[in-house]
């Protein structure tokens, strides 16, 4: 017996998926983001092939690491410039999941990057040229570090006491600090000496990060941060709270726990790794501060941390790939000419097949001709 | 509406009803014939599909395969609104109602109609139906000043008003009191002898006994039996519901007196917005005792709870716990300290509260994860340590008959009493001499339930006083000692069960000053 008025599709919640069969649900997503893309740029008249290796190439060379001219292991240029992107997607992702883990849900990565870019650079203008060099380093990132930890705690306190919205104040909050660097740019004291363009001076080289393999310092440490929280979230009574709080505030208020502190400490520690991407990137990756000092990592950083579900190892994995794809997609509109627009589609493309897989991961369809099927099967 | 006339036997024929949730089978194969003209009782126990079938039936979901028929002809159901065409309403346990619109208007609410609302109009038809049928009703009352009761007249006119010829009541009783389920029924049957066919889903057997003509049965998902009620006893339909013999009584162990263990005066506690939800509450609990305490839902259990384990601030009152520490006894006033610093000093007391998963529990994390939630405090440094927590876990698992797939599954996999057993079992890990439980009970099937029953009974053996919120009468007069009844959020009596019926507590229930004290009773 069928039922003719019955829909044609319908949506049935998972309740497990074995862990091979969701790793190769998304592997068949990457292979159809690929497929997808790839006609994309075929239609354009690109050679889809010619793109995805010049990809590949211009995001990490012809090979990963290599001797390099005076003799010193290091990663290739292309690399350099992808490694720098991997260090800030995955400092700053693992910042934001500090905040996502207690469900809070802050977007204002980008704010606090900047925010402590600007604090480290305030030691980094007025001392650069007097300061030792270690003394310059470790001034510099606790200052980042405060900074941006205070900028997080902000909507954390108007949060806990008042019940605000923490994604509209935490959004708000990135532009004020995005125009002020705009402001700090045309002071005096913060420009180049001898000109009155807008533009912040460059640090001196004491200001700077090691290196380790051409690329800044910060890489490693930035791996070792996706380690250590990996073990705060397992092991911790800390990281315990935090998943408490965030599943359910009433639970956490009956187990005794102190909510408002926790959701204090977390925004601090959560802006403050933020705060430390915006010292990696002042000190370590560019030397100076401009508006894009942060370069939207705040918000890719989002992607980012959802699509390796809030693991702090996965995000490594992830914050690769999201790189790779930026720098893949500025290599491919010099090398072929392809539009900036064609370029970002083609990542929007592969994002949404990656994030749409999820559903498939999460709910099976289950369509009409397979109902009858399974009808006839039982009776 | 014609075609229910031509034709008499069956209002509703269910057949071979399959529904699947994931891997969850809610329903399978279920067969159900309602008469024109009948009170069919639906009764199974929690978890065994009665609702899910229900909700096939009034378009909520549709089942995976089988078919319906309404007055012998096939139909699909796909949405309330076909539900409706076909004359079938159903009233949900939630009740779906706007709270700030008066009764007419919820009533009238998505009908299609002028496009001006002739209140008149609306409120003399809805003051007919009342009539026609007995119920109690002012049309024109806002839905958020209504008591509980009220609400759910609205929601059985609200169907009426729309035609109803099919009536679907999912566990109407559970919410109301003696008096009020008592009404209810008056009112089922005179919709009945008006030709209504009505379906009633329950758990509750004496309630089956009184007002239904046929039972259906349901076990786990699989059609048990239909009988006529005349034929039947409540033991057979114990037996047929849990598929295996049960004993109704519950045990009420007799203890020596112990010492007072909470004593509290004057509470009084308003809310936030200025309401006052308790009001100058004062009782003792004793050692070796179980406390029952009754009410109508909303008359202050909640806030009873809250305020006596520090989680809610209170206005003015003392709540003083005693309870011994080796040799000592501690006195301790816990007014105004907040719950962490309760358990800072090393309280005895445990509390498990209403809403399980989102309180007692978090729903994401496993038995292990769970059962440390309230003790993680007590490792040494800032690590925790798991593996020290899992032999405890264990025998958790192994003593209370938990099934679950293992420590690591995610308690919100487990089903309802399962879950309350990590719950319970974990706040007696905690040895604590004050056990309040609000609501344990709700939800679970009559083996779980006794389950329960009878770890609260040992708690009280080894000398504890607990506490227990409960909603359903029979129950509290069996298991307590002494019933304190709450009305308005104020204490309208303490009786003693073994002297009092039923209806005493029902009107003490609804009414302050009249209740008797357990010493004049």
């Amino acid at each position: 017996m069928t039922h003719s008025g019955e829909p044609f599709v319908r949506v049935v919640k998972r309740t497990d998926i074995e862990k091979g069969k969701a790793i190769l649900y998304r592997v068949i997503a990457l292979l159809c983001a690929l497929t997808v893309g790839g006609l994309l740029v075929a239609l354009l008249g690109y050679s889809p092939f010619q793109m995805y290796s010049d990809m590949v190439s211009g995001a990490i060379g012809k090979s990963l690491i290599a001797v390099n001219k005076q003799g010193v292991l290091e990663f290739s240029s292309s690399a350099q410039a992808t490694m720098k992107i991997v260090t800030l997607l995955l400092v700053t992702s693992l910042g934001l999941t500090m905040a996502f883990k207690m469900k809070f849900w802050n977007i204002g990565g980008e704010g606090q990057i900047l925010v402590g870019a600007i604090c480290c650079s305030y030691i980094a203008v007025h001392y650069g040229d007097t300061w030792p060099r270690w003394l310059l380093l470790v001034s510099m990132f606790v200052v980042a570090c405060i900074g941006g930890g205070l900028y997080a705690l902000l909507p954390a306190i108007f949060k806990a006491k008042w019940g605000t919205n923490e994604t509209l104040f935490t959004l708000m909050l990135n532009y004020i600090a995005i125009n002020f660097i705009t402001f700090l740019q045309y002071q005096p004291s913060w420009q180049m000496t001898g000109t009155s363009f807008p533009k912040i001076r460059d640090f001196a080289d004491a200001t700077r990060l090691p290196e380790v393999l051409g690329v800044h310092m910060g890489w490693i440490v930035a791996l070792a941060l996706a380690v250590l929280l990996y073990l705060y979230f397992s092991k911790t009574k800390h990281g315990y709270e935090v998943t408490v709080v965030g599943e359910s505030a009433n639970t956490a208020k009956y187990a005794g726990m102190d909510v408002p502190r926790i959701i204090l400490r977390t925004m601090f520690a959560s802006g403050a790794i933020c705060g430390f991407a915006g010292f990696l990137q002042v000190s370590g990756a560019s030397g100076t501060l401009t508006t894009d000092t942060g370069g939207g990592a705040g918000f890719t950083a989002i992607t980012v941390a959802w699509l390796s579900g809030m693991n702090p190892l996965l995000m490594i994995i992830y914050a690769c790939f999201i790189a790779v794809l930026q720098r893949g997609s500025n290599r491919i509109q010099t090398t072929m000419g392809i539009p900036k627009s064609a370029a970002d589609m083609l990542i929007g493309i592969i994002l949404f097949f990656m994030l749409g897989v999820e559903f498939f991961i999460n709910y099976r369809l289950i369509f009409r001709t397979k109902q009858v099927k399974r009808e006839a099967a039982l009776q | 509406m014609e075609n229910i006339a031509q034709h008499p036997e069956n209002a509703v024929e269910m057949r071979n009803i399959t529904k699947t949730f994931g891997a969850v089978v809610a329903n399978n194969a279920v067969c159900l014939s309602l008469r024109k003209g009948e009170i069919l009782a639906l009764l199974g126990e929690n978890g065994s599909g009665k609702t899910t079938l229900m909700n096939m039936l009034s378009g909520i979901y549709l089942q995976d395969s089988g078919e319906i028929l309404v007055c012998d002809r096939p139909v699909t159901i796909r949405s309330p609104k076909d539900a409706y065409a076909l004359g079938i309403g159903m009233i949900h346990q939630h009740f779906k109602l706007v709270d700030v619109l008066s009764a007419a208007e919820n009533i009238v609410l998505g009908l299609k109609g002028a496009q001006t609302l002739n209140r008149r109009e609306i409120n003399r038809q809805v003051a007919k139906i009342a009539a026609k049928y007995g119920f109690e009703l002012d049309p024109a009352k806002k839905v958020y000043s209504m008591s509980v009761s009220e609400k759910q007249t609205v929601e059985i006119v609200k169907a009426l008003y729309r035609g109803a010829e099919i009536l679907v009541l999912d566990e109407p009783t559970a919410v109301l009191t003696p008096q009020e389920t008592t009404r209810l029924f008056a009112v089922l049957r005179v919709m009945k002898s008006h030709g209504k066919s009505i379906i009633i889903i329950t758990h509750k057997l004496n309630e089956v006994m009184e007002i239904s003509d046929r039972v259906a049965i349901l076990r786990k998902g699989e059609y048990i039996a239909t009988v006529n009620t005349a034929e039947t006893s409540q033991q057979d339909l114990t037996e047929m519901m849990v598929g295996r013999r049960v004993k109704l009584e519950i045990d009420r162990p007799a203890c020596p007196h112990g010492d007072r263990k909470l004593h509290v005066t004057d509470l009084t506690c308003v809310s936030r917005e200025g309401v006052t939800k308790l009001s100058h509450i004062s009782f003792d609990a004793f050692g070796g005792e179980i406390l029952g305490v009754a009410g109508v839902a909303g008359s202050g259990q909640k806030e009873l709870c809250e305020t006596i384990t520090g989680l809610r601030t209170i206005t003015s009152g003392s709540i003083i716990y005693r309870y011994t520490r080796g040799e000592m006894t501690i006195e301790e006033n816990i007014a105004g300290m907040r719950a962490d610093r309760i358990a800072q000093r090393g309280v005895s007391l445990a509390f498990v509260p209403e809403d399980r998963l989102g309180m007692g529990l978090v729903a994401n994390m496993d038995i292990v994860d769970n059962v440390i939630l309230r003790r993680y405090q007590e490792n040494a440094g800032i690590l925790i340590n798991r593996k020290k927590y899992r032999p405890v876990c264990e025998k958790m698992v192994r003593e209370l008959d938990i099934v679950t797939p293992g420590l690591s599954t995610p308690v919100r996999r487990l089903s309802g009493g399962n879950v309350q057993k990590v719950l319970l079992g974990r706040e007696i890990l905690s040895r604590p001499q004050v056990l309040i439980c609000a609501y344990p009970v709700r939800g679970l099937d009559i083996v779980s339930s006794y389950r329960i029953y009878s770890l609260l009974n040992a708690e009280k053996e080894k000398g504890n006083a607990v506490i227990f919120i409960g909603e359903d009468l029979d129950v509290l007069m069996d298991l307590s000692d002494r019933l304190m009844v709450l009305c308005g959020g104020q204490i309208s009596g303490i009786v003693d069960p073994r002297q009092c019926t039923k209806e005493e507590i029902g009107l003490m229930m609804t009414r302050v000053g009249n209740g008797k004290t357990g010493e004049s009773a």
